[in-house]
């Protein structure tokens, strides 16, 4: 089977001629989730805005369903980590921005809208405004707005890092959830290794500069994973082990 | 305690509360610019009353408040002051909003596209630092001293600061806002009416304020030369007559006239940007 995102040989340098990223291949099957994990400017994020289509690749290519990327698309829906909630739209209308651009009536529309801030739980906040919302109710708005596009990926970029801890965990929890539910193709991208390991089908250690595919780690966890089970604890060791190795070496 | 009112729980009451203390409560506000505006008319009449009553010098040269409203109402008893007072607002509305469509519908694509900033900066550039009004004499002799050149000259005078706010405001948006509606499928189209345009209009509206000062400031000047009506006109004729009331009852008509469109606007913005303090 054919995966649904093939990174094939994609490596970027930007204008001052230092490559970010180094020969990529990674493939992400339908209705996984991949986590992207590495030391900060291992070229995580540079690497997911090309999947997006925001930036293009120096050499290599992103293909979705056979198709090379050549610029964002609905399919491929975002969500950052500044939220980038539209100030000027209500909770409401920010998750509607995506089925209105394409026209969907109305009443289809508000439906959709009510069922995803449902889902994050959000549905009593509808008619607010992004500048009311804490930061955690920002991003969930982000994420429901993302869903109700229905597109078949999703892109993470460092979704909960700007958020406290407790919020984050909650979080994860939801994103978890959702994810048994609507079965979206997911790159996460994160520099926490706790949440890379409770969250990831496979999580791809990163090296820095230039970033390369370290390892990648088949995660044989259950759906529904616990924080403190000793396999989970065990994951956690272990690709700590190897992010430590790589940090030590940029240090060197 | 009974209630959490004493307490600036929300960010909303803090940024009111702001480094200067509480704001006044509206009627306490609107008192105090009612005893501003009451004081300067009063001071006016005194002055006025004093130059008659001391004979410093000839009360012509500066009439009370009440000579001046009395002049207004013989013009708009004698049925000429609509008149005037319609050819000024209509070259107004004509001119400027020309001026903001074109402003806008330039700026926007000016500021979002390098390769067109590129292009039509240097020449706003260079036509910027021209006071306007040294264009004026040009106008008249392209176009005439019709409607055209008065209508074209507020056109020409407010495109400046308009566009530049435009252009400003679209330079300093969050590029993810464009990122994020990329994602969602956003075509240019939609880019622009959907999220360039909403995250540009706060500054835009601005823009729009500076505009409507300017055209009642650029208008009375093309109606000192060649117009046969309109508040500039009337200032004018009273000068060739001497009827100071007349002058000073233009220009007062005038300065209500420039509050009341930035009035309106201000009333836009607080419809249309309700999503920052809602």
């Amino acid at each position: 089977m054919m995966a649904k995102i093939q990174i094939a040989g994609v490596s970027k340098a930007f204008g001052n001629g230092v490559p970010a990223l180094a020969g990529i291949d990674l493939d992400v099957a339908a209705r996984e989730l991949v986590c992207l994990l590495g030391p900060s400017g291992c070229g995580k994020s540079t690497l997911l805005n090309i999947v997006a289509g925001f930036l293009a690749p120096t050499t290599g290519r992103v293909l979705v369903d056979g198709t090379p990327v050549t610029g964002p698309g609905a399919d491929r829906g975002v969500v950052f980590q500044e939220y980038v909630l539209f100030p000027w739209l209500t909770v409401a209308g920010n998750v509607e921005f995506g089925p209105t651009l394409t026209g969907v009536p109305t009443e289809e529309r508000r439906r959709t809208a009510a069922r995803y801030l449902e889902m994050v739980g959000l549905r009593a906040h509808a008619e607010k405004f992004p500048v009311q919302l804490s930061g955690g109710m920002k991003q969930r708005v982000a994420i429901a707005r993302a869903l109700a596009n229905s597109p078949s990926i999703i892109l993470m970029d460092e979704p909960f890092g700007a958020l406290d801890a407790q919020t984050r965990e909650i979080l994860q929890d939801e994103l978890s959830k959702i994810q048994r539910v609507e079965h979206k193709t997911i790159i996460f991208v994160t520099h926490s290794i706790r949440e890379a390991v409770y969250l990831g089908d496979r999580v791809v250690v990163m090296t820095s500069a230039p970033g390369c595919i370290k390892q990648v780690f088949d995660i044989k966890l259950p759906d529904v994973r616990d924080r403190f089970a000793p396999d989970f604890t065990q994951y956690e060791a272990e690709i700590t082990r190897l992010v430590k190795e790589e940090v030590a070496k940029v240090h060197e | 305690m009974t209630s959490g009112s004493s307490f600036l729980s929300t960010v909303p009451q803090l940024m009111e509360w702001g480094l200067r203390g509480p704001t006044l409560a509206p009627s306490r506000a609107f008192r105090l610019k009612l005893i501003a505006v009451l004081g300067f008319l009063a001071l006016w009449s005194a002055v006025s009353t004093a130059v008659i009553l001391l004979k410093l010098f000839n009360p012509i040269f500066l009439p009370g408040p009440w000579v001046v409203a009395g002049a207004l109402v013989t013009l708009a008893v004698k049925g000429q002051l609509w008149g005037h007072i319609a050819a000024t607002l209509e070259r107004v509305a004509i001119g400027f909003s020309t001026g903001a469509v074109l402003a806008v519908g330039i700026g926007l694509p000016t500021g979002y596209f390098r390769v067109i900033r590129n292009l039509v900066e240097p020449v706003v550039e260079l036509l910027r630092p021209i006071p306007p009004l040294a264009m004026l004499p040009l106008f008249l002799v392209w176009v005439g001293i019709g409607e055209t050149s008065k209508v074209g000259f507020i056109t020409y005078a407010t495109f400046f600061p308009m566009f530049l706010t435009t252009v400003h405001a679209v330079g300093q948006m969050d590029p993810l806002l464009v990122r994020a509606a990329q994602s969602l499928g956003a075509r240019p189209s939609q880019l622009f009416f959907r999220v360039i345009l909403p995250a540009a209009l706060p500054d835009v509206l601005t823009g729009l304020r500076l505009g409507i000062a300017l055209s009642f400031f650029v208008i009375v000047i093309s109606e000192f030369i060649g117009a046969e009506q309109g508040l500039g006109f009337l200032i004018n004729d009273g000068r060739s007559f001497f009827l100071v009331p007349q002058m000073l009852g233009a220009a007062v008509l005038l300065g209500l006239f420039g509050y009341a469109g930035n009035a309106l606007v201000r009333l836009a913005e607080r419809r249309l940007l309700r999503w920052q303090f809602p």
